[in-house]
């Protein structure tokens, strides 16, 4: 019975961690004590008790999760190329559709499987028929559509990976305990325990700071990918060049006409949204961020600054919802009663509402941002000023302002390209329809809205519907990446004037 | 200098516009209280609006009824004993109907009116009345009180959203249920209590048994992942930059690499998620893993930069002291830079946090608007956000939602000021501990 249970979480990832985790805890305990039944002997050793235990515990948890880490991963994939070459893929025909429709249902089965594995693989199975009624009768619904050749090559995959996985249970044990047996038995006076310890944290240091490397390469190849993928289906003039946004449903073959995808009008409403918000947050955030540097008494910047962050730590969804409820209705009604009458020119979803609210938001950040870069502006600057006789507001006008310009400017690009990125707000309150207008009262539509539009829903890799979603991201990536590299550029070069 | 020219001076007129440019000075000061003054008049509006609609979010109408369990309706044949299909699949929405219709003294042919009073009574009532069934069959042809949610819209008549003055087409509450309403009321069996529901239930179309059980799991899931993963990472980052690395291209590669990270917007973050996470490495979509994963990238860099700083403000004496008396390197940096700098890592990292607590754009992309009806029980089963249900709830339709997603909208913003809080006494602790 107790075997069992432990057979049952030897099973699990999770489990065979916990049980290793234990492993190293008591490899720690006991190299410890040994180390300190040593320095009580009256020798002195190298490195101080705990350090020994420490090296015992890496030992036994680093060699073996790591090896346990690659053994699955390695062996889903084995296994699934092997089960790649038993699909007879001429039943299918040549279309390249039907091939990942097939694997993926397989897939699927897989994944439904082990659960109620146990006594299923003992069953004699070849039809798909019998396997959905066994399975139905645990409560797992299958696809209506499932072909026989499938089964077999089911089992194999599952039987397969679970042999794999038995083994790589068995062999991660026997890694921890040589690493607890190694580790043991170098817990003697001279070994030097701390250094090498001191080591592995080191290396531990110098890989976790490459993540942040690797995450920016694999937003740009995943992206990279894709959109290379998707220029293969659609030509570079029709996202380019093209006014038209109509990208159809998904087909499953691509000699139909695939729709339009049109980057113009997205690109425009971006921009002209991000505008609309920038002539809302530039002034309102300068102008707060020159009276809590320069005029307000520290009594009234510890209430006003804490006032503004307040509004910086409200998530977006907060901005639109108060776009899509308070904002827009109000903006409506409001036209409508100018106009005195039912016509109202505002639309509720427009760029005005999503470019008011988006100002609110960005506020916070163009004040932040400007307070700290007007009061890095030395103060020689404001007393050579004010000494020739000129008005605090002459001096920050003349003065300050200026010298502050650079600093400044990377600020607001800084917010412009935060605006660009947003989505939100103008998911919800600037609309869906894709409108090239330069009215501010009518909706229109972003890159960021329509990355989401493409994307929930179903999925399919392979489709340009859903691949165009990641040309846009390419193209807001790009945008934004520009816009900070030059924003931090200046920075530096700011920061270094007035070291 | 033109206007240091001797004929310049000359030609300068000893008034030197004192009064116009004072009152410049003035105009000026006036434009900075006007920019802050409409800074805190939005903020007002944004929480006033919010705070003023979802309040009531906390409060659910209910109704408790004597329900007569009679046998005739649950079990006309009487084979309940052979066959458990018919406890199941009884009419138990009639019973708690009847119910009403006797209390309120309406005949069994007024066919309206019942039909009127089967849209008071939450259609999630007939399903708690037959789990009550089931679980204790012995109650079939007694009578038994029962507390029951009432209809959204007569909720929202209740706690007086809706405009009763206007005429009866135009409302979804006709007359008479507004009557009945206020005869429930004043004889105490229709009331408002405390929504435990908006806390415990999973996503429903209706409006009055949705709540925010699976997204506060979900969140809950996440946020662990995020403090697991880019806590640790994000601090070692920051000491290998800080501390160890030299300067070369190599680190100044990573630094500018940070830095952008760090603006880049975030649903790119989600496009990456999409495409790494759920179509390379496979991983189920819309899990709180993929999720957590996500946000833990969006927020290394956030910490990663803080820790920097936090790092950098520590006094050079400190080192040489420790360094001094023999500590190595990895000792000097673990046991008396790191806990100096702990205040400021702590600033950073529930900065990061907060942010991802209320990031809704790349969980939109990696599938987790999705109409989960069941709590996710490990990390790879679907789940959703909070941010997201609130999403969600702000696109449906009906009104009552509104109240709902209001009410969401301050338990996140709470959640968000408990975070805070505990940090800034946290921070405290850690100062006082200098």
């Amino acid at each position: 019975m107790l075997l069992l249970f432990f057979m049952k979480v030897c099973m699990s990832v999770s489990g065979i961690i916990i049980i290793v985790l234990v492993l190293g805890f008591a490899g720690f305990f006991l190299s410890y004590a040994r180390a300190c039944a040593i320095v009580m002997q009256g020798t002195k050793m190298h490195s101080r008790p705990h350090y020994y235990g420490l090296w015992t515990f890496l030992l036994i948890i680093v060699p073996s999760l790591f090896f346990l880490f690659f053994w699955n991963i390695g062996s889903n994939i084995y296994t699934e190329r092997r089960a790649l070459t038993h699909i007879p893929y001429a039943a299918a025909g040549d279309i390249i559709h039907q091939h990942n429709l097939i694997l993926s249902t397989i897939r699927n089965l897989v994944n439904r499987l082990p659960k109620h594995s146990s006594n299923m693989l003992n069953h004699q199975l070849n039809s798909y028929a019998s396997l959905r009624d066994i399975l139905g009768q645990k409560g797992v619904v299958l696809d209506v559509q499932g072909k026989n050749y499938m089964v077999p090559i089911v089992i194999e995959w599952v039987s397969g990976l679970k042999k794999l996985r038995q083994t790589g249970v068995i062999i991660t044990f026997v890694l921890a305990i040589i690493g607890f047996l190694v580790g043991f038995s170098e817990t003697k006076v001279k070994k030097r325990a701390r250094n090498r310890v001191e080591r592995v944290i080191l290396l531990g240091l110098l890989v976790s700071s490459t993540l942040a490397i690797l995450t920016t390469i694999a937003i740009v190849s995943s992206m990279l990918l894709q959109t290379i993928s998707f220029f293969r289906a659609v030509p570079l003039s029709n996202f380019f060049l093209s006014t038209a946004w109509n990208p159809r449903f998904s087909v499953m073959t691509f000699d139909e006409s695939i729709g339009e995808f049109g980057l113009i009008p997205l690109l425009v409403g971006t921009l002209y949204i991000a505008f609309v918000a920038m002539l809302f947050a530039v002034p309102i955030g300068l102008f707060s961020a020159v009276y809590t540097a320069e005029y307000a008494t520290p009594r009234a910047r510890d209430v006003i600054k804490p006032m503004l962050e307040i509004l910086a730590g409200i998530p977006t969804i907060v901005y639109g919802f108060f776009a899509l409820i308070v904002v827009g209705p109000f903006l409506r009604d409001l036209s409508a009663a100018i106009m005195g009458g039912n016509h109202a020119f505002i639309m509720a979803q427009s760029v005005l509402t999503a470019g008011l609210v988006m100002g609110i938001m960005l506020t916070p950040f163009v004040s932040s941002l400007s307070d700290d870069i007007i009061t890095a502006v030395p103060r020689s600057l404001r007393d050579g000023s004010l000494g020739l006789g000129a008005t605090q507001s002459e001096t920050i006008k003349r003065v300050v302002l200026p010298a502050a310009l650079p600093g400044i400017v990377a600020a607001l690009l800084l917010t412009a390209s935060r605006a660009i990125g947003e989505t939100m707000i103008v998911v919800l309150a600037a609309g869906v329809t894709v409108n090239l207008t330069l009215n501010p009262f009518e909706a229109m539509t972003t890159i960021t809205v329509k990355i989401v539009n493409q994307l929930t829903g179903d999925l399919e890799f392979n489709s340009p519907q859903t691949l165009v979603a990641f040309a846009l991201g390419m193209t807001l990536f790009v945008l934004t990446l520009l816009m900070n590299v030059f924003a931090l550029y200046i920075v530096r070069k700011y920061q270094e004037r007035y070291e | 200098m033109n206007c240091f020219s001797k004929s310049y001076l000359k030609s300068l007129p000893r008034d030197i516009r004192l009064k116009q440019r004072y009152r410049a000075e003035k105009r000026f000061r006036a434009y900075g209280y006007t920019a802050i003054g409409i800074g805190v008049f939005f903020l007002t509006a944004l929480l006033w609006s919010i705070f003023s609609q979802g309040y009531t979010a906390f409060w659910q109408t209910s109704i408790t009824l004597p329900v007569k369990l009679d046998v005739a309706v649950i079990d006309p044949q009487n084979r309940r004993d052979k066959n458990p299909q018919i406890l199941i699949t009884a009419n138990y929405p009639v019973l708690i109907r009847n119910a009403l219709a006797e209390k309120l003294g309406i005949a069994i042919d007024d066919y309206i009116g019942l039909r009127e009073l089967n849209h008071m009574i939450s259609p999630s009532a007939g399903i708690k009345l037959r789990k009550m069934v089931l679980d204790n069959p012995q109650i079939i042809g007694s009578t038994q009180s029962l507390t029951v949610l009432a209809g959204a819209d007569i909720d929202s008549a209740f706690k007086g959203k809706i405009n009763l003055t206007v005429s009866e087409i135009s409302r979804k509450i006709s007359n008479r249920q507004i009557k009945w309403m206020y005869k429930l009321a004043a004889e105490g069996s229709l009331y408002k209590a405390f929504n435990t529901g908006l806390f415990i239930f999973a996503s429903s179309s209706r409006p009055e048994t949705s709540g925010l059980g699976v997204a506060l799991i979900g969140s809950f899931y996440m946020i662990l992942i995020v403090l697991m993963f880019s806590l640790p990472i994000g601090v070692a980052t920051a000491i290998y930059l800080e501390e160890y690395a030299r300067k070369n291209r190599f680190t100044d590669l990573i630094e500018i690499n940070i830095n952008n990270l760090a603006a880049v917007p975030s649903i790119v973050f989600g496009l990456l998620g999409v495409s790494v996470f759920i179509n390379f490495f496979g991983l189920p979509r819309s899990s709180s893993l993929v999720g957590g994963l996500v946000l833990t990238l969006m927020t290394l860099p956030i910490i990663i930069i803080a820790t920097r700083s936090a790092l950098r403000a520590v006094p050079i004496s400190i080192r040489s002291a420790a360094l001094g008396v023999g500590a190595s390197k990895i000792q000097m940096v673990f046991q008396h830079v790191l806990p100096l700098a702990a205040p400021g890592i702590l600033t950073g990292t529930v900065i990061g946090l907060t942010r991802a607590l209320g990031e809704t754009a790349p969980l939109l992309l990696i599938g987790m608007v999705a109409f989960i009806a069941n709590y996710p029980r490990t990390l790879m089963d679907p789940a959703t956000a909070l941010p997201v249900q609130i999403y969600m709830w702000a696109n449906e339709s009906e009104r009552a939602f509104i109240e709902r997603t209001s009410g969401a909208i301050i338990v996140l913003l709470m959640f968000l000021a408990v975070i805070n809080t505990i940090a800034v006494l946290l921070r405290r602790r850690f100062e006082q501990h200098r």
